[in-house]
């Protein structure tokens, strides 16, 4: 087919009903936000959690199931793209949910959070469902752009002000690498269509300079938009200047959108020259474990310890990537989700200690929890131990399925290496355990936050314990989707 | 066996551990008695472990199996044999004497205090009972989660550095092992212990295993030079987290021993035995001094731990000298049961012995050995039943902790008179450690009068200690329901660790 021929066919829209859906949606809530009033902003809170339900119902009804190609083959749906789609329907759902009452209590409480929320998904599905070098860059500058002006929201904050100008121009800079590196990389294979990319590749030897000097600034701007070491330093900056309803957003939801990029470009793309990034992946995923973990000690500041803990966390996901079988890339993706789970946990626990005129993203703020609140310090200390990685809890079977990856492919040195940094990083988990329950509180007023947060946060907690005692259901979700992919 | 007696071990103190959390402390009343209601009720489920036991196999007995996580072929498999039915039956009888040890005592959240006992003894119930490699390794890290919290909240002044302490170094040691673990079922496809004791392995792989092995059970026992965290945390754990820490936690580095290193990894074993035979005699001499010396109950007791848990791990190593010394294998089993009744043996005197400090602090808030003098006049039961379980502690004939001492001494015998020699020391330097602080502790004139004021033992003590002192004389005197439990098991294991894997 030529691409005459193909411009005169109309493309099959249904692969894209969601996308389309949120977009639609956007545009509506856009309008109507005009005329609502401060009084019934829930209206727009409520528009945007149905248009969360209907791309969810637009995805899960659609009914091939197998691998489905369309906009000249610019965009994809299979297994992966569906799966992670509806994850991330779920997790922006809550982050929405657990962002409200902080909003409302800073009269932040506009419908542009959730608007940008919603374009930032839709950036994310469009990441997720790429299957060519244009679409990839397209959704993640949507993604990207949204995220920037989520930053700065809280217009008269200057913390906020000063992280986002760091984080958009590093932000820029990084996209610009990826964007150079991809010209290159279409210099190269001739073509920005990842299955021809993935071809092209594959006669090509791994050590071809050109093909090199494309991977690197590509992996740039991943390392970048994941926020690993060293291209970490706008992590801790953002995580502490933006509002923590916005951090919980990059922290989560955004964080599917990076695995997409990765997945998408190099493990679809760029699979043939694994040798060669599993290389480059190496060096960021030692250092990002490394400093993660050791700088995360140090902080005082929770959402920025939290950012440094997802830095380390990151280079686990790496460790996945870059033993490059399946396996491994399984345990990547569950990682992934398991990880998220565990940080909408944490930043919602910050959530609801915060109140109005008062963030509780100090470690301090935490000392004493448990006197306060029984349940919600057990909140905690779950998440916690979960990230730490001790069973029985989520965040060890992930910890275990890229160890085990790992291992198998050799790497057992780099097992040992992440285990034991992980060991330097329980230190920091378990202070926050000691100030919650070793420690009297220093201020002794009841808890915060609507009955709706209390509750979805606790269900997110024992979604931790449940996916931790019986944790083969969303491991085998991500087997099959490996298995079956080409 | 129909009925999933293991699994009611683990599950009902869980399941009763949380529902106490849910009571809360509104009524401590409650609380205390359900507590006790659920390790009674564990305790009485556990006996049937003990009468329906088979004696004349090695075999897995009250075997429970079932498919966990496919994916990773983890099972939920359980079972007991000689070796682990005894350290289950400990768990469940010393956690219903420290529910009740901590009756009144604990007044700040009781309920949260009862549940984590509670829970422990499920996950420490779950940690002997596995047969599955991953079911173990979660187990035995959860295990640390309760310990935390019972030393950090209920602890005393330096709780916080005590009790990360413990956290790390545990944690350290056991993600060795999970990487060990790993690499055992990439090669062999399975985490079931029993396919790996018989799964060949090459040597160096074998010593690598071995390695990270014994960095998580000479943590757990411990060994010397990582037993730096035991002293502190025995010092400001709660009495009832110092008994569990004692009787049970300190036992499952030496299970390890017996369930892990010497069957899955024979051969490393065997080439690095001079190691662990070293590091147990050095424990046994040089904490032996160290423990003379010291001023603290508690932080003594903790170093005569660390000296008899190094007959322990010295019992257990002990067949590879004896097979090369005397071409025979007899007096190897010797050893190994030598170490597992001591191992049962020092989990009772040393927790009767925690119990008996914990009853001085709640009276006087003092641990120094200075504070005290004399006690015997003001307290003559108490004093009574301390210099018997000190006298036990020494190794006195007609108690249990002279059997376990006494067929461990008469193994390395065996092996080299000259490990005889050392561990034979022992029996001075202990009884010079643990006497000397009785002299000074309950006899003499009365110090002050703080002692003056001493009340004697409540019923709820006499009781607790009572029953451990009829518990340590009937080991000691009639040793063999446990030798004979533990009989086909141990002959089966000598025969699994002298098997060449090469």
């Amino acid at each position: 087919m030529t691409v005459a021929e193909s411009a005169f066919l109309i493309p099959d829209f249904a692969p894209a009903a969601a996308e389309i859906v949120v977009l639609f949606m956007a545009c509506v809530v856009l309008v109507v936000d005009l005329f609502v009033s401060d009084r019934h902003r829930w209206i727009t809170y409520g528009l945007c959690l149905l248009t969360l339900l209907m791309a969810a119902m637009a995805t899960a009804m659609y009914v091939p199931r197998e691998t489905v190609l369309t906009f000249s083959g610019t965009f994809v749906s299979d297994p992966l793209a569906r799966v992670l789609k509806l994850f991330t329907y779920s997790v922006t759902a809550v982050v929405f949910l657990y962002s409200k009452d902080y909003l409302r209590e800073r009269a932040l409480f506009r419908g542009e959070y959730y608007l940008l929320g919603l374009f930032a998904t839709l950036g994310i599905m469009v990441l997720i469902s790429a299957h060519s070098m244009l679409t990839v860059y397209l959704g993640l500058e949507l993604l990207s752009l949204s995220l920037y002006a989520m930053v700065a929201f809280s217009r008269d904050d200057p913390v906020a002000a000063e992280s986002a100008m760091k984080y958009f121009i590093l932000g820029a800079i990084a996209s610009g690498c990826f964007l150079f590196g991809t010209s290159i990389l279409y210099g190269v294979t001739g073509s920005l269509d990842l299955a021809e990319i993935r071809r092209a590749v594959a006669t090509l030897d791994g050590l071809n300079i050109h093909l090199l000097f494309a991977l690197s600034f590509i992996l740039v701007g991943i390392g970048f938009k994941f926020g690993a070491v060293p291209f970490h330093m706008w992590v801790p900056d953002v995580y502490q200047g933006a509002p923590t309803s916005v951090t919980l957003f990059i922290g989560s939801a955004a964080k599917i959108g990076s695995l997409a990029l990765l997945m998408r470009v190099l493990v679809e793309g760029l699979g043939g020259v694994q040798q060669s990034w599993g290389d480059m992946l190496l060096v960021l995923c030692i250092l990002s474990m490394g400093i993660g973990n050791i700088v995360a000690i140090a902080q005082t500041n929770l959402k920025r310890m939290l950012g440094y803990s997802t830095i380390s966390h990151v280079g686990f996901i790496l460790m996945g990537f870059l033993v490059g079988t399946r396996q491994g890339i399984e345990a990547a993706l569950y990682y992934t989700v398991a990880y998220v789970i565990m940080a909408a946990a944490a930043f919602g626990m910050i959530l609801l200690l915060s109140r109005r005129g008062f963030e509780a993203d100090e470690l301090d703020d935490f000392r004493g929890l448990n006197a306060r609140s029984r349940w919600f310090a057990g909140v905690m200390l779950v998440v916690m131990f979960s990230m730490a990685g001790v069973p029985p809890f989520l965040g060890f079977w992930a910890k275990l399925a890229v160890l085990g990856a790992a291992v198998d492919a050799g790497l057992t040195w780099l097992a040992v290496t992440g285990v034991i940094f992980s060991v330097i990083g329980a230190f920091y988990y378990l202070r926050i355990i000691k100030l919650m329950y070793f420690e009297e509180p220093s201020d002794t007023l009841s808890l915060g936050g609507g009955s709706d947060l209390k509750l979805v946060l606790s269900l997110n907690a024992a979604l931790i314990v449940f996916l931790g005692v019986f944790p083969e259901g969303l491991i085998s979700i991500f087997n099959q989707i490996v298995t079956t992919a080409p | 066996m129909d009925f999933p007696l293991l699994s009611t071990l683990i599950w009902l103190p869980i399941a009763g551990g949380i529902l106490v959390l849910l009571v809360g402390d509104r009524q401590p009343g409650l609380t205390r008695w359900m507590a006790l209601g659920v390790s009674l009720a564990t305790f009485v489920a556990s006996v049937p472990l003990f009468s329906g036991f088979d004696r004349t196999t090695a075999a897995m007995q009250f075997v429970e199996r079932a498919s966990w996580i496919e994916r990773y072929s983890v099972e939920y498999f359980l079972g007991v044999d000689g070796v682990s039915m005894p350290l289950i039956l400990l768990t469940t009888f010393v956690t219903v004497l420290v529910i009740v040890a901590g009756w009144e005592v604990i007044r700040q959240r009781p309920s949260q205090y009862f549940a984590a006992f509670l829970i422990m003894e499920g996950v420490m119930n779950g940690v002997f009972a596995s047969l599955d490699a991953m079911l173990f390794y979660v187990f035995w890290e959860a295990m640390l989660i309760p310990m935390f919290i019972i030393i950090g909240i209920w602890g005393g002044e330096r709780r916080v550095y005590a009790t990360l302490k413990f956290f790390l170094y545990t944690f350290l040691g056991s993600v060795l092992m999970l990487v060990a673990l790993i690499y055992l079922y990439m090669r062999s496809g399975s985490y079931s212990i029993l396919a790996l004791h018989d799964f060949p392995l090459g040597l160096r792989e074998q010593v690598l295993i071995f390695i990270a092995f014994l960095t998580a059970f000479a943590v757990k026992v411990p060994m010397w030079p990582v037993h730096t965290w035991l002293p502190d945390a025995h010092v400001e754990a709660p009495t009832g987290g110092s008994v569990i820490l004692a009787a049970i936690m300190l036992k499952m580095g030496g299970y390890g021993f017996l369930r892990f290193s010497l069957p899955i990894t024979p051969d490393a074993s065997m080439t690095l035995d001079w190691l662990v035979i070293g590091l147990s005699l050095i424990a046994i001499v040089y904490i032996g001094f160290v423990a003379l010396v010291q001023n603290d109950m508690k932080k003594l007791i903790a170093y005569s731990s660390i000296a008899h848990m190094g007959f322990v791990t010295l019992g257990f190593f002990l067949a590879y000298a004896i097979m090369r010394r005397t071409g025979s294998l007899s007096g190897a089993a010797m050893g190994i049961e030598g170490g597992m009744v001591q191992m049962v043996s020092h989990g009772l005197i040393s927790g009767a012995l925690f119990l008996c400090v914990g009853v001085l602090y709640d009276r006087m808030h003092s641990r120094q050995i200075s504070d005290y003098g004399g006690v015997a006049n003001t307290m003559p039961k108490f004093a009574a039943l301390m210099v018997f379980f000190a006298m036990a502690n020494a190794g006195l004939p007609g108690t249990s902790g002279f059997v376990g001492e006494f067929l461990v001494i008469l193994a390395s015998f065996r092996a080299q008179p000259w490990y005889a020699f050392l561990a034979a020391t022992t029996l001075i330097l202990g009884a010079a450690y643990t006497l000397w602080m009785v002299k000074r502790v309950v006899f003499g004139a009365v110090a002050n009068n703080n002692v003056a004021a001493l009340e004697d033992l409540s019923r709820r003590e006499a009781l607790v200690l009572g029953v451990l002192a009829v518990s340590v004389l009937l080991l000691g005197v009639w040793p063999a329901p446990l030798l004979d439990v533990m009989g086909p098991t141990v002959d089966h294991l000598v025969e699994l660790m002298t098997r060449s894997k090469l």
